[in-house]
């Protein structure tokens, strides 16, 4: 058997399998008493209003995420190839964030935006903004949305960065001569020559966004005010992990794992085959 | 996080170089959750215990917070490898007490190793807490902790009031709270950390009303929340209403807001009893009280209840390491020991009699405040309503009434609404959670 299928088997299938048989299954936490009830934790976790308020969370959250992260990353590539002189700094500098592990960017953020002593939170109070995320659902989002997406940014960027290089500079001149200005240039060539990179990154901000992104809600925000930040990875971990309702849990990262091979196959088939490397 | 798995590849790496050099040796390993100085005391007492006896080693293993040193041992016991002893915190008691097959009552383990075990030794109030309803005492407390009140002595100054009476009821909280505010001596009057510990659970206790039926879970699982009575919902709404204008300041779920009150943004500040240490590192001039009580109720102030974490003890193991649990036991409850670990740590001494010699040594003259919490746990002889609570899933019914006390907080419900609420959704998971 090959080695790379030993691999999969005990890394991937093995444990999703566990995942799978967990999922109906009645459970204390030590796994004393075990009752085998089908879909009843399926049904009961699509029937549960916190449930589908984490689905609402989750989209909002990783669509926020994901169009911040690329906006930013494409204005700072476009930028960075128009700066003539530290090009290679000022790229290094912009790709250093990707760097930082998950949980230490939402500690810095949440530093920078604690409402006691954070200087941004400051900055804002000063701008008469009641900045309170502790208690504020949108406040906390937001702050959930910068923290991540300012660490996906660099990410992006270099990918930007390698297509903005694809882009024939023959074509720009062209457009030039014949009197396009700056912005009709980008908006009509450069952007449209971006596309695959652009739909190749939104499928890979979505998929951080959604699963890779437990380390800052966890740091930040905790799932808080409310239930207004709880992702449903969060949910994941905190309905298996500290309410100890291994059931739920696991049917609900069944689910996931339905999205996740989804969202996989969506890639193989569409993004694969359009995406320039640069 | 690095350095603590480190830490635990050296007291791996010493397990196994001891287990070859001496063979008559027993191993006893405690899994816990302590960091900072309340690790070193782990360290030392564990040091000191193997020094004093050669027939067991105790090794102690740093396993994360409380939720995670928790789930460590719950999957350790799933895997079979359970630690001899788990350092599991109040609010996971429940949830140990629903497994009996898989742990083993420390009464059951001291006397099956042929020791005595005078339960009229230790601290009342916490022994109760760590017991079943019929008195058999299942875990061993080891440190325990009371939500007491802390002010700051300037801010009181600045805003004309008395720097050496706290206030004492939650009405006198209010008024101070506003003058500090009005006055401008802070920018804020109040804040806490734990509202689910302080503003429920021990607000019923302290106020001797109930918090849910069957003597708040103890006596039984099939437990109803009691916590939508009128004296929640106007405590609670005092609150909110504190928190429209800033009066009330709201921190986060845990014991987020200590960084406030150290800042210097609020005046008074409810906190457990544990949290003294960085109050006094901050260098502050601080005063402390006892945990305000409601004026409605009539018995008030009754008795708090016991914070912090006990330990338990795992089933399945052999004679010879329930021996030696119940050495280390026994030697934990000497006075010296309890003492040093009082003293040091800042949590209750677990007996009586180290509690006397702490008094005698004049500890508390020199450090007044560290009293006031065993006080307060040991005043009144404890009622139903005062022995503390027990859920089989208390984090999730915490963090329910969190997320209702957060809307409530921001303005989206009344307190009424949000202790309905929280009643409902609460007997709703308590009911699913003794379907597992």
């Amino acid at each position: 058997m090959a080695p790379q299928l030993a691999i999969t088997l005990v890394f991937f299938y093995w444990p999703a399998g566990q995942a799978l048989y967990q999922s109906m299954l009645r459970q204390d936490p030590f796994g004393l008493r075990t009752r085998f009830v089908w879909f009843a934790n399926f049904r009961k976790v699509l029937a549960d209003p916190a449930y589908l308020n984490s689905i609402q969370v989750t989209v909002v959250f990783s669509l926020a995420t994901a169009i911040v992260a690329m906006v930013v990353a494409l204005l700072l590539a476009v930028m960075a190839e128009k700066a003539v002189r530290g090009k290679g700094l000022y790229r290094t500098l912009l790709i250093w964030p990707y760097a930082v592990a998950p949980a230490i960017a939402g500690m810095l953020w949440l530093f920078l935006f604690n409402p006691s002593i954070g200087s941004l939170a400051y900055l804002l109070r000063s701008l008469g903004i009641a900045w309170d995320p502790l208690l504020n659902g949108t406040h906390a989002m937001i702050l959930l949305v910068s923290a991540a997406a300012w660490k996906q940014i660099s990410y992006n960027f270099l990918f930007f960065v390698a297509g903005l290089q694809a882009v024939p500079k023959t074509l720009i001149e062209a457009a030039a001569m014949d009197g396009a200005g700056e912005t009709k240039r980008f908006w009509t060539i450069v952007f449209p020559l971006l596309a695959p990179t652009t739909f190749f990154l939104l499928v890979v901000n979505t998929v951080y966004a959604l699963f890779d992104t437990f380390g800052i809600v966890h740091a930040v925000t905790g799932g808080g005010p409310g239930k207004a930040t709880e992702t449903l990875v969060y949910k994941v971990y905190n309905d298996g992990f500290v309410n100890l309702i291994l059931g739920d849990s696991a049917a609900q990262s069944v689910i996931l794992m339905a999205i996740v091979i989804a969202l996989t196959a969506i890639q193989f088939r569409y993004v694969e085959r359009k995406v320039h490397y640069g | 996080m690095k350095f603590f798995g480190f830490a635990a590849g050296v007291a791996a790496t010493m397990t196994l170089l001891s287990t070859t050099s001496a063979f008559a040796v027993t191993q006893i390993s405690w899994w816990h959750a302590m960091t900072g100085a309340n690790a070193e005391v782990v360290d030392k007492i564990s040091k000191d215990f193997n020094a004093s006896q050669s027939d067991y080693e105790l090794v102690p293993v740093f396993k994360g917070t409380y939720p995670e040193t928790l789930n460590a041992g719950i999957a350790a016991f799933r895997a079979g490898q359970a630690p001899d002893i788990l350092q599991v915190f109040d609010v996971g008691t429940g949830v140990m007490m629903a497994a009996e097959g898989a742990i083993k009552p420390v009464a059951e383990v001291l006397t099956s190793a042929g020791m005595t075990f005078d339960k009229s030794q230790y601290l009342p109030g916490i022994v109760g807490y760590y017991s079943k309803p019929d008195g058999t005492m299942l875990s061993f407390p080891y440190n325990s902790s009371s939500p007491i009140l802390y002010y700051n002595k300037d801010i009181f100054q600045k805003a004309g009031l008395d720097v050496n009476s706290p206030p004492k009821t939650w009405n006198e909280v209010w008024e101070a709270a506003k003058k500090i505010k009005t006055s401008g001596a802070a920018s804020c009057g109040y804040t806490s950390t734990w509202l689910t510990w302080i503003h429920l659970e021990n607000f019923a206790a302290w106020n001797d009303v109930s918090w849910a039926t069957q003597q708040n879970g103890l006596a039984g699982g099939d437990v109803e929340l009691k916590i939508n009575a009128p004296i929640f919902v106007n405590h609670f709404q005092a609150l909110a209403d504190l928190a429209k204008d800033g009066t009330f300041k709201y921190g986060g779920r845990t014991s987020e807001a200590k960084q406030i009150f150290l800042a210097g943004e609020c005046g008074i500040f409810t906190e457990s009893s544990g949290g003294l240490g960085d109050i006094v590192k901050s260098g502050m001039n601080y005063g402390i009280g006892q945990l305000p009580y409601d004026t409605d109720a009539k018995g008030a102030p009754q008795n708090t209840t016991p914070g912090g974490a006990s330990l338990w003890v795992f089933g399945n193991k052999s004679d010879e390491q329930y021996k030696g649990v119940a050495a280390f036991f026994s030697y934990l409850s000497k006075t010296d020991v309890q003492e040093y670990l009082h003293q040091k740590s800042g949590y209750l001494p677990v007996t009586l009699a180290a509690y006397e010699a702490t008094k005698k040594s004049g500890f508390y003259e020199k450090n007044p405040g560290r009293e006031t919490p065993i006080l307060q746990m040991t005043g009144k002889a404890p009622t139903d309503n005062s022995k503390g609570v027990r859920l089989p899933n208390l984090p999730q019914v915490r963090d329910i009434q969190n997320e209702e006390f957060e809307k409530m907080l921001a303005g989206q419900q009344t307190a009424q609404q949000a202790l309905d609420n929280a009643v409902t959704r609460g007997n709703a998971a308590i009911k699913e959670a003794l379907e597992n």
